[in-house]
């Protein structure tokens, strides 16, 4: 085990590997594109609790589960939970823990809290901390609507540019016990805040955090574009993608084209299923990760992959006090060991 | 906000980037929305006229009729709210929906189903006006100007 | 003809608080408020009064008409009862359907869920 430092912010890490992923999803995230790779779907948005914040625990209370059926492990196993959602006071998080009464890092970067999370885990596995961690985000589509925006049956018309918080929940088990997948290196994000107002266009708010942290990434690792099968973005969505490849190429040299993937533009079929620009919520990345991207890593389909999840970090305050809305995003490094390695 | 917090990137750089931001963003479909609200509110309007004109028939003034009238068709966005219908009608027909006496029903009905789960008085009571509120804030206060000045010239 | 320029009048006042909605940043809710204000403020010039004449319900049911009411019933309660009227009457001209609302919105609490 150990942690390098690299340029700035960025850190080699040896010895930490990302064992079990569990995602939960929400009836809409069901009809998506992603479906078969979801552990469990859920048939409803959770009608059947008394609140649609408990609700949002009880998904994130399923993941959890499933990530430590899959592992073969108990709560005991688990030395530090890190985990993060959208919710004031990070209620799910925390009124989760109080079920499993496990030590417990909350942690907060909006639609980021994942990549952050593996990030943070990361760092104190491999110095030699915890030697077991569990990685947990989540988000609820309807409880963040009544946070962020107005009460459900009240009408309004969504702008093209506005994305849909996904209700969707992912779990992953961190340890230092060796593995198919093992965590190369991390970037800490750096908040940006390029003077985006609307909260209906987080894309233009996160799009450059998302490419500061990826060009930093790589500046400090030496490595290039093509060292990865994919670097994928938390929910920058349809608009962002094209806002992040231009501002790459144009401003950094960097071309990342088709490599450039995103959680919020593939967890649904942004044609049909009227999500705008496409999902976002800390349940997005984490969901789409957790279920997807770590299962084509595990089954070899990808070897290498950058996953760099974005957060716009806004409060309804903030923006009603006429602030701009800052962005910034985590950046994690996940190989898949060949044989022999 | 008194210092600017971008100052550490590049200004032309971030200028380059909105600019592009801008081209390109996604815009709002302008012309159909004006149809649609054009028609969705013309319909609720039609339809008030022709509650109107029941009660005038049963024997209501023009004056009258006007009470019975915005009582049924606030009743109407009332039911609608609660069925989950009246946001896709706005959905459809933004302000065709929002701006009839239809809309401000959903604007007061929409929060109080909204927040009964943070109980009867914190939740639905105080919440029941957080959208209706404004307007009818202005609404009162733009009134008494009218009325006072209606009433220093001698009009009213 | 009224039930024709009802469709027209109430049509088009949707429709330009449409085109203020898209081409301004402004949310619904500022619209809502700008539209009240503009109903009080044309019914204080007496020129919405000619509105109500010809349109009916084209005029009195989109949200300016609420501030036609307003104005309506401030004059009348000042006929009545002097300057205090000023105070009394534009509540008293709207009771009816703000009343309506708060009662229906609190059965709906009772009785209906919200849907995704």
């Amino acid at each position: 085990m150990a942690v390098q430092r690299s340029g700035e912010s960025s850190y080699q890490i040896e010895g930490v590997y990302l064992g079990q992923t569990a995602a939960v999803a929400g009836p809409k995230e069901g009809e998506g594109p992603l479906a078969d790779w979801f552990d469990r779907i859920w048939p409803d948005e959770g009608t059947r609790y008394h609140s649609y914040e408990k609700a949002e625990q009880a998904l994130l209370s399923e993941a959890e589960s499933i990530a430590l059926d899959k592992s073969n492990m108990t709560w005991t196993d688990v030395d530090v939970v890190v985990g993060g959602d959208l919710l004031d006071q990070l209620i799910t998080t925390n009124f989760d823990a109080r079920s499993h009464s496990r030590p417990m890092l909350g942690i907060f970067s909006a639609c980021a809290s994942f990549t952050e999370g593996l990030a943070l885990a990361s760092l104190i596995l491999g110095q030699g901390g915890p030697s077991t961690a569990l990685v947990t985000a989540a988000s609820h589509h309807l409880s963040a609507e009544r946070q962020f925006r107005f009460p459900l049956e009240l009408g309004y018309q969504r702008s093209p540019t506005a994305s849909w918080t996904a209700t969707a929940s992912g779990a992953a088990v961190l340890g230092t016990r060796s593995s198919d997948l093992r965590i190369d290196s991390v970037t800490i994000g750096r908040v940006l805040d390029w003077g985006s107002h609307d909260p209906n266009d987080m894309a233009s708010a996160m799009a450059p955090a998302a490419v500061d942290t990826i060009v930093r990434h790589l500046e400090a690792m030496g490595e290039t574009q093509a060292h990865y099968d994919a670097i994928v973005t938390g929910d920058l969505g349809r608009f962002g993608l094209t806002l992040a490849q231009h501002l790459a190429a144009e401003e950094y040299h960097v071309s990342l084209g088709e490599k450039l993937q995103d959680c919020g533009e593939m967890l649904y079929d942004i044609q049909h299923q009227d999500v705008h620009n496409g999902g976002s919520g800390p349940g997005c990345s984490a969901g789409v990760f957790s279920g997807y991207f770590a299962e084509k890593l595990r089954s070899g389909r990808l070897h290498r992959i950058l996953f760099v999840a974005t957060g716009a970090l806004f409060s309804p305050k903030s923006y009603q006090q006429g602030e701009s809305i800052p962005g910034i995003a985590h950046a994690v490094a996940i190989t898949r060991q060949e044989e022999g390695q | 906000m008194g210092i600017d917090v971008r100052n550490k990137a590049n200004p032309d750089r971030i200028r380059r980037f909105q600019d592009y931001a801008n081209r390109i963003r996604p815009k709002k479909t302008v012309g159909i929305n004006l149809a649609w609200a054009f028609l969705v509110g013309g319909a609720i309007s039609l339809f008030g006229q022709g509650v109107m004109w029941a009660f005038e028939h049963e024997g209501f003034s023009s004056q009258t009729a006007a009470t019975p009238t915005s009582i049924i068709l606030v009743g109407m966005g009332a039911l609608l709210t609660g069925l989950g219908w009246y946001d896709r009608i706005v959905k459809r027909g933004g302000m065709g929906g929002s701006l009839p006496i239809t809309g401000f029903a959903n604007a007061i009905v929409a929060p109080a189903m909204e927040y009964r789960s943070e109980g009867l008085v914190l939740g639905i009571g105080a919440k029941l006006f957080t959208v209706a509120g404004p307007v009818l804030v202005y609404g009162m206060a733009m009134a008494f100007v009218v009325g006072v000045a209606r009433y220093l010239l001698g009009i009213s | 003809m009224t039930f024709v320029w009802a469709f027209v009048i109430g049509g088009l006042m949707c429709a330009l608080a449409q085109w203020v909605l898209d081409n301004f940043t402004l949310t619904p809710a500022h619209v809502l408020v700008l539209f009240i204000v503009l109903g009080a403020l044309a019914s204080g010039f007496g020129v919405y009064q000619k509105l109500v004449q010809f349109s009916g319900a084209g005029a009195t049911v989109p949200l300016p008409g609420f501030g036609y009411t307003l104005v309506e019933g401030i004059d009348q309660a000042v006929k009545q009862k002097g300057v205090l009227g000023i105070f009394s009457g534009g509540f008293t001209a709207a009771a009816s359907g703000i009343k309506a609302a708060l009662i229906f919105g609190l059965a709906a609490a009772l009785i209906f869920r919200p849907k995704a």
